[in-house]
C-alpha cells in the first residue's frame, strides 16, 4: 500500500501544480476581461500585449474553465474515492470547496448566457457576473491566506 | 398605412405581401436562439434610398431625451494617457456615427450596370444575433432582448470602450463626462458611457415601428422575423441580381442589406474608419469560445472516467500487494 500512496502523492502534486497554474490563468484572464491591463499600461510590458486583446483572453478564460472543471471533478472524485479514507476536509478547506464552486456554477451561468441558447433578464446577468468576481476576489485572497497561514486543504482523521 | 401590424397578420400576409409596408411584430414570446429564432430583423435594400436623411433626423429626434449631457470640466483621468471623447460640442456631425448620431448614411461612388452611381446607405448597429459587445460586457450593461434588439443600458454603462472593440463594426460610441463612473472612481476606472442604436426598443416594444423605418419616405426598410427578411432578402436578390451582406457576417445579424453591387466593391468605395463601419467580410467572432463550451460540458466527465479508471487500477495493485505481502 505504501508504494501506491507514494504515487499517489506524486500524481497529487503534479495536479496541485496544474491546479495552481489554472487557476493563475483564470485570475489573469478573468481580470483581463476588464478595460484596465492597457489603461494600466500592463498590457504595454513586452510579451503581455495579449493582455489587452479580448477575444485571445476570453478564449483562454474559456480553456482555463474547461481545465478547472477536469481538474476539480478529478480531486473531487479522487477525494470521495480514495483520499477520504485517511483524511477529510479541513474547515478550510470545506469553505475553499464551497467558493470554487459558487465561482464554477456562475462561470457555467454566463458560458450559457454567451451562447445564446437561454436569455437571461440583464439585472440576473449583472447580478451572475457580481457575484462571478466578488467570489473570485474571496477566493483568491482567502487561499492566499491558507497558503501562508499553513491551512491545508484535507487534515487526517 | 397602418402603423402597428400584429405578428399573425405579418404571417398571414407573408413578407413580400407585406411588402413596403414594412410590417412590424412586437418582441417575440419565443425564446431566442443562438440561430436567430424569436429575432426580428431588418432588410434594407440600398438602390431604394435616395439618401435625404430622413432616417438620420427622426433617430435623432426619438433619441433626443437619452442624448447624453455630460459635466464638465470632466474629471482628471488617471493615467493621462486615457482619452476624453467629447461629442458634446459636435452635436451637429451627421456624417459618421456618434453618441448623438446613432444612424448616418454612408456614401459609394460605384459603377451600376455600367453605369456610375452613388449609392447611399443607411448605418447603425447591425444587431447581431449572438452579440459579442453583449456577451463580452464585463458589467453586464450591454444586453440583448428576445427580439434580437440588442441595447445599451446607459444607466449602467462605465463606457471601457470594450463593446467597441469587440464589434467587428466597431459601432458604439463614447461620450466622456457621463454616467454611472462619475459616482465610483472617475479618474481610476470608467469613461462615460457607450452609445449605439437600440432600434428603438420602446417603440418596437408597443408595436410601433423603429423610427427610422417610419420616416423613410422610400420604403427602404422593412421588419419582420428574420427567417422571413432572410427569405425576402434572397427573393429580392435573385429578383434584382443584387448582393446579400448581414446574413452570415459574425455568424449573422438582423440587419441585412441588398445591394446592387458586390460588397467588396462597395466596401471599396466607402469612407471607413472611426464611426465609418466597413462593409468587409466578418468572421464569427464568438466561434472559437462556442467551440470549447462543448468541451467544458465534456471535461468532468472525462476527468471522473480517468479518476475511476485510476483509482480502479491503484485499488486492485493494492489488493494484489496486499495479498503478496500476506502469502
Amino acid at each position: 500500500m505504501k508504494t501506491n500512496t507514494h504515487v499517489i502523492a506524486r500524481k497529487g502534486r503534479i495536479g496541485n501544480y496544474a491546479y495552481g497554474l489554472t487557476l493563475f490563468l483564470l485570475a489573469l484572464t478573468g481580470f483581463a476581461q476588464m478595460p484596465i491591463f492597457k489603461r494600466y499600461y500592463i498590457a504595454d510590458i513586452p510579451g503581455l500585449g495579449w493582455l489587452a486583446e479580448f477575444y485571445t483572453t476570453h478564449f483562454l478564460h474559456y480553456l482555463g474553465a474547461t481545465a478547472i472543471l477536469a481538474i476539480t471533478t478529478y480531486f473531487a472524485a479522487q477525494y470521495l474515492l480514495v483520499t477520504r479514507r485517511y483524511r477529510k476536509l479541513s474547515g478550510s478547506g470545506a469553505a475553499r470547496a464551497a467558493i470554487l464552486l459558487g465561482i464554477i456554477v456562475s462561470g457555467i451561468l454566463l458560458v450559457i448566457r454567451n451562447s445564446a441558447f437561454v436569455p437571461f433578464s440583464p439585472a440576473v446577468v449583472t447580478g451572475i457576473l457580481l457575484v462571478h468576481l466578488g467570489l473570485t476576489m474571496v477566493f483568491l485572497l482567502f487561499a492566499l491566506y491558507c497558503r501562508f497561514a499553513g491551512r491545508p486543504w484535507t487534515i487526517p482523521v | 398605412m397602418s402603423e402597428s401590424i400584429s405578428r399573425r397578420s405579418f404571417l398571414k400576409g407573408g413578407v413580400a405581401a407585406a411588402g413596403s409596408a414594412a410590417a412590424l411584430a412586437v418582441p417575440s414570446a419565443a425564446a431566442a436562439g443562438s440561430d436567430g429564432r424569436g429575432q426580428l430583423a431588418t432588410l434594407l435594400d440600398i438602390r431604394k434610398c435616395i439618401g435625404c436623411g430622413a432616417c438620420v433626423e427622426a433617430c435623432r429626434q426619438v433619441n433626443s431625451s437619452k442624448a447624453p449631457e455630460p459635466q464638465k470640466p470632466f474629471p482628471e483621468m488617471y493615467p493621462s494617457r486615457v482619452p476624453v471623447e467629447d461629442w458634446s460640442d459636435k452635436r451637429d456631425v451627421r456624417d459618421r456615427l456618434t453618441p448623438y448620431n446613432l444612424l448616418f448614411i454612408q456614401q459609394a461612388e460605384v459603377e451600376v450596370d455600367g453605369k456610375k452611381e452613388t449609392l447611399t446607405i443607411p448605418r447603425r448597429c447591425m444587431h447581431c444575433v449572438n452579440p459579442p459587445c453583449v456577451n463580452l460586457c464585463p458589467w453586464g450593461a450591454a444586453r440583448q432582448y428576445k427580439n434580437g434588439i440588442s441595447r445599451i443600458d446607459y444607466d449602467v454603462c462605465l463606457g471601457g470602450s470594450k463593446c467597441r472593440k469587440v464589434c467587428p463594426w466597431h459601432i458604439p460610441q463614447r461620450q466622456t463626462g457621463v454616467g454611472l463612473y462619475l459616482d465610483i472612481m472617475p479618474s481610476f476606472a470608467g469613461n462615460g458611457v457607450m452609445y449605439k442604436c437600440d432600434r428603438c426598443y420602446e417603440r418596437v416594444a408597443v408595436g410601433k415601428k423603429p423610427a427610422c423605418i417610419e420616416a423613410c419616405p422610400a420604403d427602404v426598410q422593412q421588419i419582420g422575423p428574420r427567417a422571413d427578411i432572410i427569405a425576402r432578402a434572397h427573393e429580392l436578390a435573385e429578383e434584382t441580381g443584387g448582393y446579400i451582406y448581414g446574413e452570415t457576417e459574425n455568424g449573422g445579424t438582423n440587419t441585412i442589406y441588398v445591394s446592387p453591387v458586390p460588397f467588396e466593391e462597395l466596401n471599396a468605395a466607402i469612407e471607413k474608419g472611426p464611426g465609418r463601419p466597413h462593409f468587409a467580410s466578418a468572421a464569427n467572432s464568438m466561434d472559437k469560445a462556442e467551440n470549447l463550451t462543448a468541451a467544458m460540458i465534456i471535461a468532468p466527465f472525462a476527468a471522473i472516467a480517468a479518476a475511476g479508471a485510476k483509482f480502479y487500477g491503484y485499488m486492485k495493485s493494492g489488493q494484489s500487494d496486499n495479498s503478496q505481502g500476506e502469502a
